[in-house]
């Protein structure tokens, strides 16, 4: 069994009289109070049942990984059925990575780092050179594995951002899902006021998570934010989720506006041992290509990232844009040493509520290279 | 898109047209070059192999034409390959069938289908004149048919009622049926987004497709995606047989590889591209037009298109050589006055412009007067053929008999008189260079005001300069040349290629704007 996130105490740890909840200024709001208003928001809370507590399995994302490539006929092995290391194993290892969006720059640094190591360890037979692949491309995701932290601030709040479609709302269900069964108390923003729908999505996500869920018709991003942190406040949740509109780093007054939502987050939780959102979170669909890295940089710049989440990587898609992305956090921490990569919290692998995986480098590169 | 492939390539093969002889190797460096251009741009490898040996085997291969450098003749192969990827000719939605015409939209989840499905309602009813339904036969993700209910509601389309417990077979049937009583020419179905490899769902959008004989099956994709657009466009063509594809999300990236993958291996066109959050922000794909602008040459054209069809060129030259001589009378202004309303005045005119569309309604509300064109149109034409060639001679009971003849007033004849005056001042001291756009807004308090240009400036500046600095070189000979290089100054650094091919931008303000306000 593994741990799905890391729990930590408050910071300060013999201080639950000392913390300033607010909870005393309230008559103990209970959790299934019929409804309420907190702020202009409507709160609707739902019982939430103690969590039954099922392991979650973990072999099957690679296995979910592995397939999808194989399907394509993508895979490859094939590559290492010869007796030699010679030119035309390095080209066919250099299609693979291309073909699984490592991008030229990762690319070419992998098989210069492959090539090097083969040279020092003195390795003849192409199966060894896989494993020393996936060893160099393990060294260069390995950054990238972090466990989010939860527990360490009350309410924890994680605001989610991301291009459209990239799956932040699914995402934020499937996250809900892992933090209800690990007994944390979650309150759902649904701070997407742009898209139709959206909120309805968000709604049947809370449903079946029998979470609570603060929403507003038509209302602005940043005030049902606001609502939601203040009433997670209020209401003593563990954690607080902010899902955003989707929108393109291309366009600059969407961006703005997000600057606005962590903001006004921040404003809501002032007075706190750290001032919210803990985690701002980006969401990147496995699908895409160089764009990502792109994706990255934009929202970094904009929101200060704390970790990424990847999805569709239950499809063919190979997610290898990561690899682009750790190279290019290694080349920022280079330049700007206080700058700390952006890891990657959660892969998502499948349509159910479960299928959200931590990320593990080592995995992840066999999977990419299986 | 395209725009930073179009910038690594251009770069490329600019290294290879100041070469006077190629060698192989010279072919093959610059080969790679590209590989690794097109590969950046997340174009899929094997098309990227495919396309890079086709050039080379012809490059080398080539006999070169007189008076044309290798260098050029590669360039030449390259953009003849690339269109040849690209395929040749626009295709837009087919509506020839018996109605109610079917549509069915399939994708990877995320991918924009229900949007656009809505923008391609949107457009059918208003564009076209449609009688449109959509229906959503997406029963897996929550909230999924409310979302295409509301977006019915936002676009003005009607949708179809929805039932719960239906499967997606039952709701396209129940579709298709409404869409039989209801007269209408088109029903969309919006189908659930699924992974490639989902075969369960594979199978039941083939049902669906089966059962409703579309006339159109539009496969849904993200401009941004990587390798696997190979993958997803081959699985969803090789089981549903796609007619076309929709690339959404055009306006995120400068890359685009997406497109000349998907292209390549199914050979199916791209139809449309979604490019924004409005529901008029979806466009129609021109393969030659995004050939010339992936190899550097700006796609100025679908703006110069539309103004090179209503101005003759050959009078606008012809305009031009006067104005450069310094002659410029009052046929000519009657000439740009004509221009300028024949592409929609003012306002027509501006709304062409990239990077105005925000401000249109700006420019709708500061009510540019176009009525005042016609106005001074009428004016020169009561005028006699002398005074117009030499309005020198106009003297007060001519102009009091002009305008008689036009309806006018006398003050406003004079206004005209000084209007042509400093465009004839102004067209003598164009050569030194001085800023067109600074001129035009040295007016003042002429409408749109001071803050909104100054506003639009910041919308042009924004603007990738690139796209407009590079007009294709046979159309910037074609316009006049004395305009180009005007307002290379401040903030509208590229404006030139655009200037010109307006000549009625000639004048110290707008020839047809009204002056300072009294």
């Amino acid at each position: 069994m593994f741990s799905f996130f890391k729990k930590k105490k408050p910071v300060e740890a013999p201080a639950p009289t000392a913390l300033p909840t607010p909870a005393p200024h309230l008559p103990e709001a209970p959790a299934n109070n019929a409804g309420g208003l907190i702020g202009s928001a409507l709160v609707t809370p739902i019982d939430i049942p103690v969590p039954g507590a099922e392991p979650p399995v973990r072999e099957h994302w690679v296995s979910k990984l592995k397939s999808g490539l194989n399907k394509t006929g993508a895979s490859i092995s094939g590559v290492f059925t010869g007796n030699r290391i010679d030119e035309v194993l390095y080209e066919d290892l250099e299609s693979a990575l291309l073909m699984a969006d490592a991008g030229t720059g990762a690319t070419t640094y992998l098989l210069d780092e492959v090539r090097r190591r083969v040279k020092d360890s003195g390795v003849t037979h192409p199966v060894a050179v896989k494993n020393i692949l996936t060893e160099a491309l393990t060294q260069l995701l390995k950054p990238l594995e972090r466990a989010l932290v939860i527990g360490e601030f009350k309410p924890t709040v994680i605001m989610v951002a991301g291009v459209n479609g990239a799956g932040k709302t699914t995402s934020i269900g499937k996250l809900t899902r892992h933090l209800a069964n690990e007994g944390a108390s979650v309150l759902l923003a649904a701070a997407d006021t742009f898209r139709a729908a959206a909120r309805e999505q968000l709604e049947v996500w809370a449903d079946r998570n029998r979470v609570e869920i603060v929403s507003q018709e038509g209302g602005d991003p940043a005030a049902v934010s606001f609502d939601a942190v203040s009433a997670g406040k209020a209401r003593g949740k563990d954690v607080v989720l902010v899902d955003t509109a989707g929108r393109l780093p291309t366009q600059l007054h969407l961006m703005e506006e997000l600057r606005k939502i962590k903001r006004t987050i921040a404003k809501a939780g002032a007075g706190d041992t750290a001032a919210p959102p803990h985690e701002v979170l980006l969401v990147i669909d496995g699908n895409t290509g160089q764009n990502a890295q792109n994706q990255v940089k934009a929202f970094d710049e904009v929101l200060q990232l704390t970790g990424l989440i990847v999805t569709k990587l239950d499809g063919t898609a190979k997610g290898g844009v990561l690899a682009a992305i750790a190279l290019w956090s290694r080349e920022r921490q280079k330049t700007a040493p206080a700058l700390r990569p952006v890891p990657v919290y959660f892969i998502g692998v499948g349509e159910k509520l479960e299928d959200l995986e931590t990320f593990n480098a080592r995995e992840f590169s066999q999977a990419l290279l299986a | 898109m395209f725009q930073s492939l179009s910038d690594r390539l251009s770069g490329v093969l600019d290294k290879l047209t100041r070469r006077g002889a190629l060698t192989e190797s010279d072919v093959s460096e610059a080969m790679r070059e590209v590989r690794r251009a097109l590969l950046e741009a997340d174009v899929a490898l094997d098309v990227v192999k495919d396309f890079t040996e086709k050039v080379k085997a012809k490059a080398i291969g080539q006999d070169v034409v007189k008076s044309v450098t290798p260098g050029q003749m590669v360039v030449k192969i390259v953009h003849d390959e690339l269109t040849a990827m690209l395929g040749s000719d626009a295709a837009p939605i087919d509506l020839i069938a018996a109605p109610p015409v079917a549509i069915l939209m399939v994708g990877l989840q995320g991918s924009g289908k229900t949007t656009t499905t809505a923008k391609i309602a949107w457009r059918l009813a208003n564009r076209d004149k449609k009688k449109v339904l959509m229906a959503s036969l997406d029963t897996r993700r929550p909230a999924a048919q409310e979302q295409l209910r509301v977006l019915g509601e936002q676009t003005n389309t009607p949708t179809l009622p929805i039932v719960a417990g239906q499967t997606p077979q039952q709701i396209a049937k129940r579709a298709m049926e409404a869409g039989r009583l209801g007269g209408y020419d088109v029903v969309l179905l919006d189908t659930a987004g699924r992974v490639t490899i989902d075969e369960e769902l594979m199978d039941e959008v083939a049902e669906v497709k089966a059962g409703t004989n579309p006339h159109e099956v539009l496969l849904v994709a993200d401009s941004l995606t990587g390798q696997d657009a190979v993958a997803t466009a081959k699985a969803f063509d090789g089981r549903l047989g796609i007619t076309g594809i929709v690339l959404t999300r055009a306006d995120g990236d400068g890359r685009g590889g997406a497109a000349l993958s998907m292209r390549a291996v199914t050979g199916k066109p791209i139809k449309l591209l979604g490019v924004g959050e409005k529901w008029d922000a979806l466009e129609d794909f021109h393969p030659s037009r995004v050939a010339s602008r992936i190899l550097g040459m700006g796609d100025v054209v679908s703006l110069v298109e539309k103004a090179a069809q209503n101005i003759d060129i050959e009078k606008a030259t012809a305009i031009a050589q006067k104005m450069k001589k310094g002659e410029f009378d009052l046929d000519d202004l009657a000439e740009q006055l004509k221009q300028m309303q024949r592409i929609g005045g003012m306002s027509g005119m501006m709304s062409m412009l990239p990077g105005m569309g925000k401000i249109k309604s700006q420019i709708a509300d500061a009510r540019l007067d176009d009525g005042i064109l016609k106005r001074q149109h009428a004016i020169i034409t009561s005028m006699t053929a002398k005074e117009r060639r030499a309005p020198k001679i106009l003297d007060g009971k001519r102009k009091r008999r002009i305008a008689a003849g036009s309806g006018t007033r006398v003050e406003e004849v004079n206004k005209l008189i000084k209007m042509h005056r400093q465009m004839a001042d102004m067209m003598k001291s164009m050569g030194k260079n001085k800023g067109l756009m600074s001129r035009m807004m040295g007016g003042g308090g002429a409408a749109p005001s001071q803050d909104e240009m100054a506003r639009m400036q910041d919308e042009l500046a924004k603007m990738d300069p690139k796209a407009l600095q590079q007009l294709p070189a046979d159309l910037k000979d074609a316009l006049p040349r004395s305009l180009q290089g005007l307002g290379s100054q401040g903030a509208l650094p590229k404006l030139p290629g655009l200037g010109s091919g307006l000549p009625g931008l000639g004048g110290p303000r707008f020839p047809g704007l009204p002056g300072r306000k009294k």
